[in-house]
């Protein structure tokens, strides 16, 4: 092979290294920054089911007979939940003040909420509240806590529904 | 606009065509195989996830620990093919977006290519999903990231009753279940991807899937290289109860994320929604020219079913079907709506020869605005325009060098939609038309053929490799061929010199001819 072959090959090889060397660094860099040096992060996740709206109704007996006989509960309930109220405080500035609707085709699913919050590090006094059921005042359920929270940190608030309380991890 | 773009943009190709050819050659120029890369990079990727696959710890805890032994004590073996897994899939990324792109400036994408076009946007979210579920699988701080980001992203759609972001808050909330649908998930959209290609090039006669060995050899020799050299890393162990500042971010694939963390999910599924509904509807957005030739016809008068028309049909649109009414013979039938009326079919009907003596010359298959009788008729006038003595008839095709500039007295110039609609047949009749002294035979690079395969049957009928060939002395002795693509023309005028010299030499005798060394030293000054 002559100079020029072996110039040409050497361009070739050059190239191919190049072209998979920069795919491979361009998998790794540059770096993406996701959040600032000095910012934290607050989560808000729950799912609960709203109390029912309406009233269970006790079936008469003519109704009774109307029924298939694998269908004759004593009781008729209304499916539909109510749904839920929910808010959060950082510091007493209201960041969340949502109102979320039970899923499902008769409103009678659990209600399910998401939210991620980036904040700046430090210490706050967070205060979540909620109320499962739109026909009574103010909220059943509380929780109001001071935080401090480094650079990097992740608050996740979530509600236990067995106990009836926010947790916070 | 789009074709205002699509002819900016494919001055970019050609040339950067130009330059990969002189340093790699034509049939190694990786810019025109970069489909049959993306295979390669497909095979890569399959053949080295098996391996992973082997050592992957399928679970929450383990699937981090795992990938590490991989890379860090395996680093000869897993850790290559770690490497080569990852590098391969970020390189396939590239050369499919590269494809689609050459693919658009080239015109490959309208009228019976649309179904090709529009077959590869489904590829391209697989592509994505297998990639972005693969950086998960490792569960590192970038994982982590991925893990929300996409969830919180598919979270926007209101089909997912509960939010899947509740999956990736604490650790409390994640399951080994969750990892085993992630990596059934990664397995099964491949595969999803794999047949999806098929289909991809489902219409296409004899796709090129393969790079061929020398150029497959030095890919895997390339990566396997930089593997050793930069072995792919995993971040820091996931950690829900923080949140990494800096992610180390795979640019090829998750460049939407930074649009999702800036504009939310709602503009990024609008974004993305957006561009697949434009490259979906880019066919029918900018059709094909009018001017583009209607599909081919059927003369079952003129076919014997010989299936030369079939076996060439670079689109698959020509079946052989029993004849209309000669018993126990078959006959072509075009599908329209796969015929893109590049003639090819015509060139390879052996009833297409302009020696027949009959009152309207009509062939077996024919493009009906540019049948045989016309190709005899615009070569005929073409040749007139001599100045008397012999010259060079020139056949060219719209997508190479232009070959129009180059008539004058000496040079007949005939440009045809393919080279190939040209029947061997018809070079024998030009070439033993007394005027005639030489036939120089142009068009696309076979490995850049506007219609595929088109120079490549060209070439090998010529070269009596393929059915129909030449089969007179005349036809053999005058004819040249030589591929020069639309930024080639000083290319296409070198061959023509050196043929009009040739053709000098062997008619000596050739009174009344021109002077050869003139006609070539006049070319070369003409060039611009």
């Amino acid at each position: 092979m002559n100079r020029g072959g072996i110039l040409r090959l050497l361009a070739q090889a050059a190239i191919l290294l190049g072209f998979i060397g920069a795919v491979a660094i361009l998998t790794t860099s540059p770096a993406y920054r996701y959040r600032e040096p000095d910012e934290a992060m607050v989560k808000l996740s729950l799912l609960h089911a709203g109390v029912r709206l309406g009233e269970c109704r006790t079936r008469s007996d003519a109704e009774m007979a109307d029924l298939p006989p694998n269908m004759r509960a004593a009781q008729e309930c209304p499916r539909e939940r109510s749904p839920l109220l929910l808010q959060l405080d950082l510091d007493g500035v209201r960041l969340i003040d949502a109102t979320l609707e039970p899923q499902g085709l008769h409103g009678d699913g659990r209600a399910a909420f998401y939210r991620r919050l980036k904040v700046p590090a430090g210490t706050f006094s967070v205060a979540v509240r909620m109320s499962d059921d739109v026909r009574s005042e103010g909220f059943a359920y509380e929780l109001a806590r001071d935080v401090e929270l480094h650079p990097g940190d992740v608050l996740v608030i979530d509600f236990d529904a067995q106990s009836g309380r926010f947790v916070l991890i | 606009m789009i074709r205002a773009f699509e002819r900016l943009t494919r001055q970019g190709w050609l040339r950067l065509d130009r330059g990969l050819d002189r340093l790699f050659t034509e049939p190694y120029n990786p810019l025109y195989q970069l489909g049959a890369l993306s295979f390669l990079y497909f095979w890569i990727v399959a053949v080295s996830g098996v391996y992973l696959f082997v050592f992957f710890d399928t679970s929450v805890t383990k699937a981090y620990v795992s990938v590490e032994y991989l890379t860090r004590e395996q680093w000869y073996a897993g850790g290559v093919m770690r490497s080569l897994h990852r590098y391969a899939s970020a390189a396939m990324g590239v050369t499919v977006t590269l494809h689609l792109l050459r693919e658009f400036s080239m015109g490959r994408f309208r009228g019976a290519r649309a179904f090709s076009w529009i077959s590869g946007v489904p590829l391209l979210w697989l592509l994505f999903a297998s990639a972005i579920g693969g950086y998960i699988l490792v569960w590192d701080q970038l994982a982590q990231y991925l893990a929300t980001a996409t969830a919180e992203w598919l979270d926007w759609l209101p089909v997912f009753g509960e939010p899947i972001a509740r999956a990736f808050v604490s650790d409390a909330t994640m399951s080994d279940r969750l990892f085993s649908l992630l990596v059934f998930l990664h397995i099964a959209i491949p595969l999803f991807l794999l047949v999806g290609m098929f289909i991809h090039i489902k219409r296409l006669k004899l796709p090129r899937t393969s790079a061929g060995r020398v150029v497959s050899a030095a890919t895997c020799a390339a990566i396997t290289l930089v593997a050793l050299v930069h072995p792919a890393t995993s971040m820091a162990p996931a950690d829900l109860q923080t949140v990494p500042a800096l992610v180390q971010f795979d640019w090829v694939y998750l460049n939407q994320y930074p649009l999702l963390d800036r504009y939310g999910p709602g503009t990024l599924w609008s974004i993305v929604g957006a561009v697949t509904l434009l490259l979906i509807v880019l066919p029918r957005l900018s059709p094909a020219r009018s001017e583009q030739f209607a599909p081919a016809v059927v003369d079952p008068d003129n076919c014997n079913g010989c299936t030369w028309c079939f076996q060439d049909c670079p689109f698959e649109a020509i079946v052989m079907v029993p004849h209309d009414y000669k018993k126990g013979m078959r006959q072509a039938q075009v599908n329209g709506d796969l015929c893109t009326g590049c003639g090819i079919c015509a060139g390879a009907c052996p009833s297409a020869t302009p020696f027949r003596h009959v009152d309207e010359l009509v062939s077996g298959i024919e493009i009906p605005d540019y049948p045989l009788q016309r190709l005899r008729d615009e070569a005929s006038q073409a040749l007139s325009r001599l100045d008397g003595g012999e010259g060079i008839m020139v056949f060219g095709c719209d997508h190479g060098a232009d070959v129009t500039r180059l008539a004058d007295g000496q040079v007949a110039t005939l440009r045809l939609p393919c080279t190939a609609i040209l029947p061997p047949s018809f070079v024998d009749y030009v070439a033993r038309q007394p005027q005639v002294a030489g036939i120089l035979v142009t068009g696309c690079h076979p490995e850049a053929c506007y219609y595929r395969l088109g120079s490549e049957w060209v070439s090998q009928r010529l070269a009596a490799e393929r059915s129909p060939h030449l089969r007179t002395s005349d036809g053999r002795s005058k004819v040249e061929q030589v591929w020069a693509g639309p930024l080639e023309g000083q290319k296409l005028e070198d061959a023509l010199a050196a043929l009009s010299i040739r053709s000098h030499d062997i008619r000596p005798d050739g009174e009344g001819g021109h002077n050869a060394s003139e006609i070539a030293s006049a070319r070369s000054g003409e060039v611009s």
